[in-house]
């Protein structure tokens, strides 16, 4: 049991991960990966509503009539987020500001669902908890990696601290404005999936028509 | 033919069970840009015609020499014409003054030779970088490499302005190659044009060395706006003042990106481009219906506070890249539609689109670059719907 707790936990990082794998959440990926330091809050903000979230919906899973659980998921998630968007105005409030609607959007988060629907209503409370921090660790890793190409290259810096001395500041680096513009982690996640896909093979879709050959004669 | 003899001893080395196999790409681009290509086609249907990829790809790049010559000429010039003014620096003052020719923007030598000096480091920047990444994926992934990517690179080279710094070249260039073609699956598989993807990237990378008033002149302490950008906050009428007439947009003496001054050098590749059939004539007349049509909507509207509503279509056509990108890119086969009715379409959205941005959206000045994307992006659902609408049709026929 402890060593299937364990695949749960580790698997949504490379193996299942839910954005390069399921290709989900990727809104948000877009949206607040242009600083570090604000991914990184989302990421625990995710990965606390998505543990939590499959662990209550969990716990009163045999109770659910199966006709309204998307509304009983529904309200379980909302007063999650909720909860964490109080939290972050009372003691990050700048962070906070910068992330606006993506906090609330974390309801429409396919990732939130996805592991409500898909594993917490089939699974025991301990489990679920364990796979919701999984997929949302699986997410944040992600979105770090994307927020440290394009923080790095972007503005030339990490968690707010300049690396890379920019020419505006009297430095010899030329940032790159691309990356501060939402459509770069478009690119950027499309290659993060190609590297994951090349490094595991067995994560590539199969192709949905065949290249037909004919032999000559 | 000693060379001939050369490739036939070296060739079995590189097919198969041969000790360089992994390299044939590399073998297989040099001998084909050589020679006629071998390979001929081994399975049914045998269509026979002259025209291969090595041919159409050839005759583009011999398109662009009027543009190529432009670009060395004029750029040589506008650097000349404020040398005059602020002076000259930097190792290519150093190169030409050893050379002793000298810095007098009348004298046509001096300038083709000052515009060469621009010219070539940049176009060989464009070769080297997106060279290596062209042949490390035809290496990898067993394609050849041919002959398109002297197309894009040349296109590349021609569109961007003569101060970009070499390292954003060869980024922009790489990112053209992989990202506009490479990941698609190569030559004759990218949906967006190459050379303007990696224009497009560097435009919103690093605008402050692709846009704005001191970057078409490289020459330190000149500011002047491009024609459209003048335009744009003045008004048409306020060329005149600045020395910028039609005419002189139309033989190309304006400031701007490299190759993409003259309308004239433009319209003599796009007369040999048709000529060959190279380029199709649907798009090309789509483009100047949509932008002409567009254009002359605005006129009529009219506006007062924005004074690019009153520029007429004979303006837009010689004004930025709008002839260049009409010629070279707008009749780009492969990302462009492939149905002769789509083809008209794909060229009146582009011409719409141009119009469209240069006059109304105040954020960028120039829209060719983006109106070609945003139709490139296009091209295949126009060529849905073309094709269903002649299911329908032909289904209609025979109920």
């Amino acid at each position: 049991m402890a060593h299937k707790r364990r695949e749960m936990l580790i698997d949504p990082l490379v193996d299942n991960n839910p954005i390069t794998l399921q290709v989900l959440g990727i809104c948000s990926a877009l949206a607040v990966t242009s600083s570090l330091q604000v991914a990184f809050v989302m990421s625990i903000a995710v990965t606390f509503v998505t543990a939590f979230s499959s662990m209550f919906i969990s716990m009163i899973r045999n109770q659910i009539p199966g006709s309204i659980r998307i509304i009983v998921q529904m309200v379980v998630i909302a007063s999650l987020v909720i909860l964490v968007d109080q939290m972050l105005k009372a003691f990050a409030f700048e962070i906070s500001k910068t992330l606006s609607v993506f906090v609330g959007l974390i309801i429409t988060n396919c990732i939130v669902m996805g592991r409500a629907e898909a594993f917490a209503m089939k699974n025991p409370p301990i489990d679920s908890f364990i796979d919701g921090v999984g997929n949302g660790l699986g997410y944040g890793l992600i979105l770090m990696l994307v927020g440290v190409i394009r923080e790095l290259f972007g503005s030339g810096s990490l968690f707010g601290v300049t690396i890379l001395e920019t020419v505006n500041n009297g430095g010899w680096y030329v940032p790159n404005g691309l990356l501060l513009l939402p459509p770069s982690a478009f690119f950027i996640i499309g290659l993060i999936i190609w590297a994951f896909r090349a490094w595991k093979p067995e994560q590539v879709e199969e192709r949905e028509y065949k290249i037909q050959t004919v032999e000559a004669h | 033919m000693g060379l001939r003899n050369f490739f036939d001893r070296i060739e079995p080395n590189f097919e198969k069970g041969g000790k360089w196999e992994k390299y044939f790409p590399i073998y297989e681009m040099v001998e084909s840009f050589l020679y006629t290509p071998k390979t001929v086609t081994t399975v049914a249907p045998h269509a026979r015609s002259y025209i291969d990829m090595k041919r159409i790809m050839t005759y583009v790049v011999m398109a662009t020499i009027p543009c190529i010559l432009m670009a060395l000429y004029n750029t040589g010039y506008q650097t000349n014409l404020a040398i005059a003014e602020f002076g000259a620096s930097g190792w290519r003052a150093a190169i030409i003054e050893t050379l002793g020719i000298g810095f007098n923007a009348a004298n046509p030598l001096a300038n083709m030779l000052h515009g060469l000096l621009y010219f070539l480091p940049i176009y060989i920047v464009t070769l080297v970088a997106g060279g290596i990444f062209e042949v490390v994926f035809a290496t990898i992934r067993k394609h050849e490499v041919n002959e398109g990517f002297l197309v894009s690179s040349m296109l590349y080279a021609l569109i961007v302005p003569a101060t970009t710094p070499l390292w954003q070249v060869a980024l922009g260039i790489i990112f053209g190659v992989v990202i506009g073609k490479e990941v698609f699956g190569g030559t004759g598989k990218n949906f967006l044009n190459p050379a303007l993807t990696g224009r497009a990237f560097l435009y919103f990378a690093y605008p402050a060395q692709l846009s704005g008033d001191s970057v078409w002149v490289p020459v330190d302490g000149f500011t002047g706006a491009t024609a459209l950008a003048v335009s744009a906050s003045e008004g048409y009428e306020a060329l005149a003042a600045r020395g910028m007439d039609w005419w002189s947009s139309f033989y190309g003496f304006v400031p701007g990106s490299m190759g993409e001054t003259s309308t004239l050098a433009c319209i003599l590749g796009l007369i040999f481009l048709l000529a060959t059939r190279i380029a199709n004539y649907r798009m090309v007349v789509g483009c100047l219906a949509g932008m002409i049509g567009f254009s002359l909507l605005l006129n009529w509207i009219g506006s007062d506070t924005n004074p690019m509503f009153a520029m007429p279509w004979y303006w837009h056509l010689v004004l930025g890249g709008y002839a260049f990108g009409l010629v070279f890119m707008v009749t780009e086969p492969v990302s462009g539609a492939h149905t002769n009715m789509g083809r008209y379409i794909y060229g009146a959205l582009i011409g719409f689109m141009v119009v469209m941005i240069r006059v109304i959206n105040p954020a960028f000045p120039e829209g060719m670059m983006l109106a070609i994307l945003f139709g490139n992006v296009f091209a295949p659902l126009i060529d849905y719907f073309v094709v269903q609408a002649n299911i329908k049709r032909r289904a209609r026929r025979n109920v």
